[in-house]
C-alpha cells in the first residue's frame, strides 16, 4: 500500500495522476485521437447529440463489460457472453407476452436466466475446477440449444414490455438518454464492489494468486462463483436493454458483443491474466469500442472492411499496450 | 512397468476416443433406417471428416497449452477462397489448392506470429485476428455462391475402389503425413514439453518457440483441408459467422472427447480424430432416432458440456486442498 502513504504527503490531484494506468491515460487519448479524426471528416463528430448517442449505444456494452471485467479480474474469461445476452433478452420478451404480471417481471426473470447460466459457468469453473474458457462455450452452446428449441429457430414474435423500453430508449432527465443513467448507476456499484467491499477486494486477490488468497482465509470458490454468477446476470441484462431498444429480441444478437466486451476490457488496461485493472479503464475501454465502430460504420465501410479494421486495431492496439509482462 | 503399459498410459485418451466412436457408431449403424451400408458409411464419413480436420487442428495447439478461436473462421476464409479458384484445368486447379493450402498456412503463421513475438494471449489474438479473417471471407463472398472444379470435388467426396470413402483416406493421409512426422520431431516433442510445462521446457533448452509456431502453422493448414473439403461438399462458397463459430466450438468438443488435456501436454491428433467422429454421431443419433432436429444444438451442448465434466472427477483423488488452485 505504498500508494496510500504517498499520497499523504503530495497534493491529492496529483496522486490520483500517478495512480492511473498508463493504458488508461492511453485509451482516453485514442478517444480523443478518433474524435479528433472524425471531426476532419465530417463536423457532426464533435456535436453533444452524436456524443450522447453514442454515449447510449456504449451504455449497452458498458453493462456487459462491466460482468467480463469481473471475471477477467479473475484471471479467467466468459465466453457465454453471446448467447446469455440473447437468452436475457428472448425470456425478458417471452415473460413480457403474459399480460400485466408478466411484463412486471418481464427485466427480473430475463436477468435471473442470465444469474442461472452463470451460476453454471461459476459451480464448473470453481467447484469443478473445469478452465472457464471451455464451460463457459459449453454453456454458450447449450443457451443457444435451449433458444433454438424454444424458438423453433426463428426470431420470436414476442415484443419488449414498455419498462424495458423506457430503460433503453427513454429520457427520465431532460437530454440524458435513460440508457446512460442505467449504465452509471451499475458503473457506481461496480466501483463501489470493486473498491469498497471484501467480496471486490478478493476477486483482485484471487486473480492475482489463488492459492494465496485461499490461504488467507478467502473462500475462493464462492467468490468465483459468484463473480461469474454475476456477469450472467449483467450480460442477460444487457440483453434486455437491447431487446427494449430494438423492441424485440432477435436470434443472434448477442453475436456482436463477445469480442467486443473483451476487447473493451482488456484495451481498458485490465491485464488479462488477472489481478489488476480499474473500472475507469472499462468504461475509457468501452467508449473507445463504440466510437471506433461508429467511425468506421459512418464512413461507409463495408461489413468486411470493417470486421477487418476493426479485428487489426484491436491486436494493434494490444500490442502497443496490451502486453504481457515475462 | 514394462514398456507397452508406458504406451498405454499415455495413449489412454486416444484409446477411450476410439473406444466411444466405436460404441456410438455402432448404435447408429444397427438403427440406422436405411441399414448398414457403402452408401452410409460414406455419407456419414464426408459429414465427420471436415471435423475431423479441424479437431486435428485445435488439438495441434491445445497440445501447447494455447488456443486457437479462430479456426472456424479460417474454415470459412479457405471455404469462400476455394469457391473462386479452384476451377478450370487440371494446372489451374492444382494451383488453386496450392493457394488455398498457402493462406491457411499464412493465417496460422499470423496467429503464431502475434502470440509468441507480440505476447498476446491466444484467447484474445485469436478472437481478433478470426475477426479479421472472416472479414476477409466477407470481403470474397458477400453473397453466397461460386463454384468449385467438380470433377475433383466428386473424386474427392467418392468412393475409392468401389468401398473405401475418398474422404477417409484423404484424412488417413492428412494425419499419416502431418501428424505423425511432427509428433516424432523435435520441434513436436518440444511442442509437448512446452504444453507440460513451459519453465521446465525453457530450462532443457526446448525450442519452445519454434513449437508454438509450427503448431498455429499447421492447425492453419489443417483448418485450410477442412475448409476445401466443405467447398468439395457444397460446391460453393459461404461467408457464414455462425458455421465458422460452430466449427470452432465442435472442434474444442471433439478435443476434449478425444482425450486431449485442455491444460496442454497430453493427448494426440489422432484422438482427437476419433473425438470428432464420435462427436459427429453423437449429432447423428437424434436423426436415427427420428427426434426433431431442433433440439440437436441442445444435445451437443449437453454431450459437450457432460464431456468437459468428466475431468472433474479427477478433483477426489487430489489429496492436498491446494492443488486444486494449481
Amino acid at each position: 500500500m505504498s500508494e496510500a502513504t504517498a499520497s499523504r504527503s503530495v497534493p491529492r490531484g496529483i496522486a490520483m495522476l500517478r495512480r492511473l494506468d498508463p493504458a488508461v491515460i492511453a485509451s482516453f487519448g485514442c478517444i480523443v485521437l478518433l474524435l479528433l479524426l472524425g471531426s476532419l471528416y465530417s463536423r457532426s463528430f464533435l456535436s453533444p447529440e452524436y456524443l450522447l448517442q453514442q454515449l447510449k449505444v456504449a451504455s449497452f456494452l458498458g453493462v456487459i463489460a462491466t460482468g467480463m471485467m469481473l471475471v477477467i479480474l479473475l484471471g479467467q474469461i466468459d465466453l457465454s457472453v453471446p448467447w446469455v445476452v440473447t437468452t436475457g433478452a428472448m425470456m425478458a420478451c417471452a415473460a413480457a407476452a403474459h399480460g400485466t404480471a408478466g411484463a412486471i417481471v418481464a427485466i427480473p426473470f430475463g436477468i435471473l436466466c442470465g444469474v442461472a447460466i452463470g451460476l453454471v459457468n461459476g459451480i464448473g469453473v470453481a467447484y469443478l475446477r473445469i478452465p472457464s474458457m471451455i464451460i463457459t462455450l459449453a454453456t454458450n452452446a447449450v443457451a443457444q440449444g435451449l433458444m433454438v428449441a424454444y424458438t423453433g429457430g426463428f426470431s420470436p414474435q414476442d415484443s419488449a414490455s414498455k419498462a424495458m423500453r423506457y430503460l433503453a430508449t427513454g429520457n427520465a432527465v431532460p437530454d440524458l438518454p435513460n440508457a446512460v443513467l442505467v449504465w452509471i448507476a451499475i458503473g457506481a456499484a461496480a466501483i463501489w464492489l470493486l473498491s469498497r467491499t471484501t467480496f471486490g477486494r478478493a476477486i483482485y486477490a484471487i486473480g492475482n494468486r489463488e492459492r494465496a488468497a485461499y490461504l488467507s482465509g478467502i473462500d475462493t470458490r464462492r467468490v468465483t462463483m459468484l463473480a461469474f454468477a454475476l456477469s450472467g446476470g449483467l450480460s442477460a441484462f444487457g440483453g434486455v436493454l437491447l431487446a427494449g431498444y430494438a423492441s424485440k429480441a432477435a436470434q443472434s444478437m448477442g453475436d456482436a458483443y463477445l469480442l467486443p466486451s473483451i476487447a473493451a476490457v482488456v484495451l481498458g488496461g485490465t491485464h488479462i491474466l488477472g489481478g489488476r485493472g480499474s473500472y475507469l479503464g472499462t468504461v475509457a475501454g468501452v467508449v473507445l469500442i463504440t466510437l471506433l465502430q461508429s467511425i468506421l460504420s459512418v464512413m461507409q465501410i463495408s461489413e468486411a472492411g470493417r470486421q477487418l479494421i476493426y479485428g487489426a486495431v484491436i491486436i494493434l492496439m494490444l500490442l502497443i499496450y496490451g502486453r504481457q509482462k515475462d | 512397468m514394462t514398456e507397452w503399459r508406458y504406451w498405454f498410459s499415455e495413449q489412454r485418451g486416444t484409446l477411450l476416443a476410439i473406444g466411444i466412436f466405436a460404441a456410438m457408431f455402432l448404435i447408429y449403424a444397427t438403427n440406422h433406417p436405411a441399414g448398414f451400408s457403402v452408401n452410409m458409411v460414406q455419407t456419414a464419413a464426408n459429414k465427420a471428416t471436415l471435423l475431423a480436420f479441424v479437431a486435428m487442428a485445435q488439438a495441434i495447439v491445445v497440445i501447447t497449452a494455447g488456443i486457437d478461436l479462430s479456426i472456424g473462421m479460417i474454415l470459412t476464409l479457405t471455404n469462400c477462397l476455394a469457391s473462386w479458384i479452384v476451377v478450370g484445368t487440371a494446372t489451374e486447379t492444382a494451383l488453386g489448392v496450392i493457394g488455398v493450402l498457402g493462406t491457411g498456412l499464412a493465417c496460422g503463421m499470423i496467429n503464431g506470429a502475434i502470440v509468441i513475438f507480440g505476447r498476446l494471449q491466444p484467447i484474445v489474438t485469436t478472437i481478433a485476428t478470426g475477426a479479421m479473417y472472416y472479414g476477409v471471407a466477407l470481403f470474397l463472398r458477400p453473397n453466397p455462391g461460386g463454384a468449385v472444379n467438380e470433377t475433383l470435388a466428386d473424386a474427392l467426396t467418392g468412393r475409392l475402389l468401389g468401398v473405401l470413402p475418398t474422404s477417409l483416406v484423404a484424412l488417413a493421409v492428412a494425419a499419416l503425413a502431418i501428424w505423425v512426422p511432427y509428433s516424432r520431431s523435435v520441434v513436436g516433442r518440444a511442442a509437448f514439453a512446452t504444453g507440460s510445462s513451459e519453465i521446465a521446457a525453457y530450462m532443457s533448452g526446448a525450442p519452445i518457440r519454434a513449437a508454438k509456431f509450427t503448431a498455429y502453422t499447421l492447425a492453419g493448414l489443417l483448418s485450410a483441408i477442412g475448409g476445401l473439403f466443405l467447398t468439395f461438399f457444397s460446391y460453393t462458397g459461404e461467408a457464414a459467422y455462425a458455421s465458422g463459430n460452430a466449427y470452432t466450438l465442435f472442434s474444442i468438443a471433439a478435443v476434449v472427447l478425444g482425450g486431449v488435456s485442455l491444460m496442454g501436454g497430453r493427448g494426440s491428433a489422432i484422438g482427437a480424430i476419433f473425438g470428432a467422429l464420435a462427436f459427429r454421431t453423437i449429432g447423428d443419433l437424434l436423426f436415427v432416432f427420428d427426434l426433431d432436429p431442433l433440439w440437436q444444438p441442445l444435445f451437443q451442448g449437453l454431450v459437450l458440456m457432460l464431456a468437459v465434466s468428466i475431468g472433474a472427477f479427477g478433483l477426489v483423488r487430489v489429496r492436498n486442498r491446494l492443488e486444486w488452485f494449481g
